[in-house]
C-alpha cells in the first residue's frame, strides 16, 4: 500500500502510518479491496470512484459521516463492485451470507464456525 | 448471547511443575448453552471473503499477512492505559482487581459485544496468561486486533500443555518457581494481564508509564518493557 493510494481515497480514518480500524472486520474488508486490487479485478481509480459514489449518497441520505460508518461504505461498494465485475453476484452474497448466519448459531460457542456445520448429524 | 448463564471465575489451568496437566480440558460443559451470533455487518464481510477465496480471487494467506500489517492498528490499545492507572492509582488498582469490567468502562472504554472483563496481575511468584483453547476470544476493545498467533491452533493447544515453552518461544524466560496460570476466554469472560510494573519507573507519569505496556504483556506472552527501553530514557 502506497500512501499515494490511501491518499486517493475520500477520507480514510488514518493515523499518522496509516489506515486505523475499529472493528476486526474493518480490516477484512480493507485487506479485501486491496488484494482485489493487486489481483486486477479493478484499478485503484474505479475503486476510489466506488467507494466515493457510496459516501456521496449515504451523505445524501443523511448519514452524518463522523468516520464510524466509512467501512459500511466501503463494504458496500465492495459488494457491488464485485457484483458489477461478475465475480460474485447478489444472489451469491445472499446465499452466502444466510449460510454463515446457520453456521455460526448452530456452532457452540468456543468451536470454529464452518460451513455446513447445521447440517452435520450430532 | 446467554447472560444469565452462571460463569465460572475460577476456571483456569494450573502449571505449577507438580501438576499433572491433563485434567479434562472440558468445554463443553460451559459452551454448550447456545449457539454463536455474527453480526449482519460480520455475516457480510465473511460471505464475500468466503466466495472470493472459493473462486480463486483472493488467496487466505494474502489476505491474513495484509491484516497482520495492521494488527495494531485495529481499535483502540486502551489496555496499556488501564494498566498504567493500576500502577499509578491504588484505589484504581482494587477496583480494578475487584471489578475489571466497571474499572474500565470509568475510562471510557467498553466493549462492543459486551464481555465481562476480569483482571488477573502478575506478581514475583505467579505469571498469568490468556488463550483461547478452542476459538480466539479476545478484549479487542481494549487489545487491538487480535495477533495472527493468537488465533494459530499451536498457539491455543500448546500454551495450556507447555506454556513455559510458548513463552520461551516469545522470549520470555521465568523463574522456575513461578507459577504460570493460564487463563481461558470465554465468549463472556476476557481477560486483561497486568504485567508487573518495572523497577526504576518510581514517580513517572501514566503517560510515560503506558508506553511501557505492550500488548503481548497484557496478553501474558511478554512483560512490560524495562525503564531504559522508554523512548525517552535518558541517553
Amino acid at each position: 500500500m502506497t500512501a499515494d493510494r490511501l491518499a486517493a481515497l475520500p477520507a480514510i480514518p488514518r493515523d499518522a502510518d496509516g489506515p486505523v480500524f475499529r472493528e476486526p472486520w474493518e480490516a477484512q474488508a480493507f485487506a479485501l479491496a486491496v488484494r482485489l486490487h493487486e489481483a486486477c479485478l479493478f484499478g485503484w481509480d474505479e475503486w476510489a470512484a466506488a467507494l466515493g459514489a457510496e459516501i456521496k449518497a449515504a451523505q445524501a441520505a443523511g448519514d452524518p459521516d463522523t468516520g464510524e460508518t466509512y467501512y459500511l461504505h466501503w463494504l458496500a461498494a465492495l459488494e457491488k463492485l464485485v457484483a458489477a465485475k461478475g465475480a460474485v453476484t447478489d444472489a451469491e452474497l445472499a446465499d452466502r451470507k444466510a449460510a454463515w448466519d446457520r453456521a455460526a448459531r448452530a456452532t457452540p460457542h468456543g468451536e470454529p464456525i464452518v460451513l455446513g456445520r447445521e447440517l452435520q448429524a450430532p | 448471547m446467554g447472560h444469565d448463564h452462571p460463569h465460572d471465575h475460577d476456571r483456569q489451568h494450573d502449571h505449577d511443575h507438580q501438576h499433572d496437566h491433563h485434567h479434562g480440558h472440558d468445554h463443553d460443559h460451559d459452551h454448550d448453552h447456545d449457539g454463536s451470533a455474527l453480526s449482519e455487518v460480520a455475516l457480510r464481510v465473511r460471505a464475500l471473503e468466503s466466495l472470493l477465496v472459493e473462486k480463486g480471487y483472493v488467496d487466505p494467506a494474502a489476505l491474513d499477512a495484509l491484516i497482520e500489517t495492521y494488527e495494531t492498528k485495529v481499535g483502540p490499545r486502551n489496555g496499556a492505559r488501564v494498566v498504567a492507572r493500576a500502577w499509578s492509582d491504588p484505589a484504581f488498582h482494587a477496583w480494578l482487581m475487584q471489578d475489571a469490567t466497571a474499572a474500565i468502562a470509568s475510562l471510557g472504554y467498553t466493549g462492543r459485544q459486551g464481555e465481562h472483563m476480569v483482571a488477573v496481575e502478575n506478581r514475583p511468584g505467579r505469571h498469568n496468561m490468556v488463550v483461547c483453547t478452542l476459538c480466539s476470544c479476545y478484549p479487542w476493545s481494549v487489545l487491538g486486533l487480535p495477533p495472527v498467533w493468537y488465533k494459530a491452533a499451536p498457539y491455543r493447544s500448546r500454551a495450556v500443555i507447555e506454556p513455559r515453552s510458548v513463552l520461551a518461544e516469545f522470549g520470555v524466560t521465568l523463574p522456575d518457581e513461578t507459577e504460570i496460570t493460564v487463563w481461558d476466554s470465554t465468549a463472556e469472560i476476557r481477560y486483561l494481564v497486568i504485567p508487573e510494573r518495572p523497577s526504576g519507573t518510581e514517580g513517572w507519569s501514566e503517560d510515560r508509564l503506558a508506553d511501557l505496556v505492550t500488548r503481548d504483556s497484557m496478553i501474558g506472552t511478554g512483560l512490560a518493557l524495562p525503564a531504559d527501553a522508554h523512548p525517552e530514557a535518558a541517553a
